[in-house]
């Protein structure tokens, strides 16, 4: 890639992070749009393959969108070119907001608004929770039932450290990626 | 040294939270407040409210904003890069691998097994956040907020019935507790 392509890679992931609200997947679309409809640097199935290895990875998918997609067009300078694009906008938003949050905490209505968002923010993982809960109840596989609510149970009620419960699904992951194959 | 426990608290959630979005809340948690008590659990949920209604992932910002609180801006960069470094390093190395042979399917399988535990390591953390909101610091009945828990429900069906955008269920949510509080 060319220092003009670069930079507009920059420019790109930049504006594309500092304008998507809303997670990982809505970025993950919006790229597909910018660099496989607009720029026809990507074709439509390589995209697709790129987003999988962005949800395959842990980490945050917009961060891991950038870093794949940097690395299909320009190699390791493309990687550092889009994940700095990316991570720069949040980084300096929550400057900003971290330079007025004590503040903004001790004002009495504003403290009051953010008490209440925390029911808000309760029902906004409860809402996210049912419905990735109920996708995978619909799958019919018992196995992943007894994962999910044994996992539950041990990060809830045993206090588990969440990174054992990780590591034991993945070795049942590679266990059963074996025999089904 | 305070720079290397924030890039190295922020390296284990960034290289253990899978699926994207509230999967790395758990970690979060376990890190920033049982650990380190970098953040209450009020803090945290300020922090994911601030995540809500801001641009950027949740890992990136909370890096960012934790890191600047405990070690002013060097600490942020210290979180955030600590949370990038195994994105970074991994997925390179997945995408060279796939350039170079195109085979996914066995990573896509062991990600299914792995689904059902972050959806439930996720519902741990937000039955934290909700008790702390229905009670406060210690959980006994006589602590329990009805008014809460009313702003909950209807939170709840505003999300599940009425599909409202998330941003304006946290909103509607502050504006009853603000409402409730300068009324009684």
């Amino acid at each position: 890639m060319d220092k003009k392509s670069l930079l507009k890679l920059f420019i790109s992931t930049f504006y594309l992070s500092a304008f998507t609200f809303g997670g990982g997947y809505v970025i993950v679309t919006l790229m597909r749009k910018k660099f496989v409809d607009e720029y026809h640097w990507i074709d439509e199935d390589e995209m697709l393959d790129l987003v999988a290895i962005a949800q395959s990875a842990p980490g945050a998918i917009a961060v891991n969108g950038a870093i794949a997609v940097g690395y299909k067009l320009s190699g390791v300078i493309g990687v550092i070119v889009s994940v700095i694009g990316t991570i720069l906008p949040p980084f300096m938003i929550i400057t900003v907001v971290s330079l007025f949050y004590e503040a903004f905490r001790s004002n009495l209505y504003i403290s009051l608004m953010l008490e209440g968002m925390q029911a808000g923010v309760a029902a906004v993982i409860g809402s996210v929770v049912y419905e990735m809960a109920s996708g995978i109840v619909k799958e019919k596989n018992i196995l992943y039932i007894i994962i999910m609510i044994a996992s539950f149970i041990a990060a809830y009620f045993l206090n588990i450290n969440v990174i054992y419960i990780i590591i034991v699904c993945l070795l049942i992951g590679l266990i059963q990626g074996r025999v089904s194959k | 040294m305070i720079y290397l426990e924030l890039f190295l608290s922020f390296l284990q959630i960034g290289a253990f939270s899978f699926g994207g979005g509230y999967a790395c809340l758990p970690l979060i948690q376990k890190q920033v407040v049982d650990v380190h008590q970098w953040l209450t659990m009020g803090e945290l949920t300020d922090l994911i409210t601030i995540s809500q209604m801001t641009p950027g992932p949740i890992a990136v910002n909370s890096a960012t904003f934790v890191g600047e609180k405990i070690a002013g801006v060097p600490g942020g960069v210290a979180a955030t890069l600590g949370c990038i470094l195994p994105s970074l390093i991994l997925v390179s190395i997945i995408a060279y691998f796939y350039l170079k042979y195109r085979h996914l399917d066995f990573l896509q399988r062991i990600l299914k097994t792995l689904r059902p535990a972050v959806v439930a390591m996720i519902a741990s953390s937000g039955l934290t956040i909700l008790l702390s909101a229905l009670f406060g610091d210690v959980i006994i009945f006589s602590n329990l907020k009805i008014y809460m828990l009313i702003i909950f429900g209807v939170c709840l069906v505003s999300l599940m019935k009425y599909k409202m955008n998330p941003i304006m269920v946290m909103l509607l949510a502050g504006v009853l507790n603000l409402v409730y509080n300068m009324v009684i």
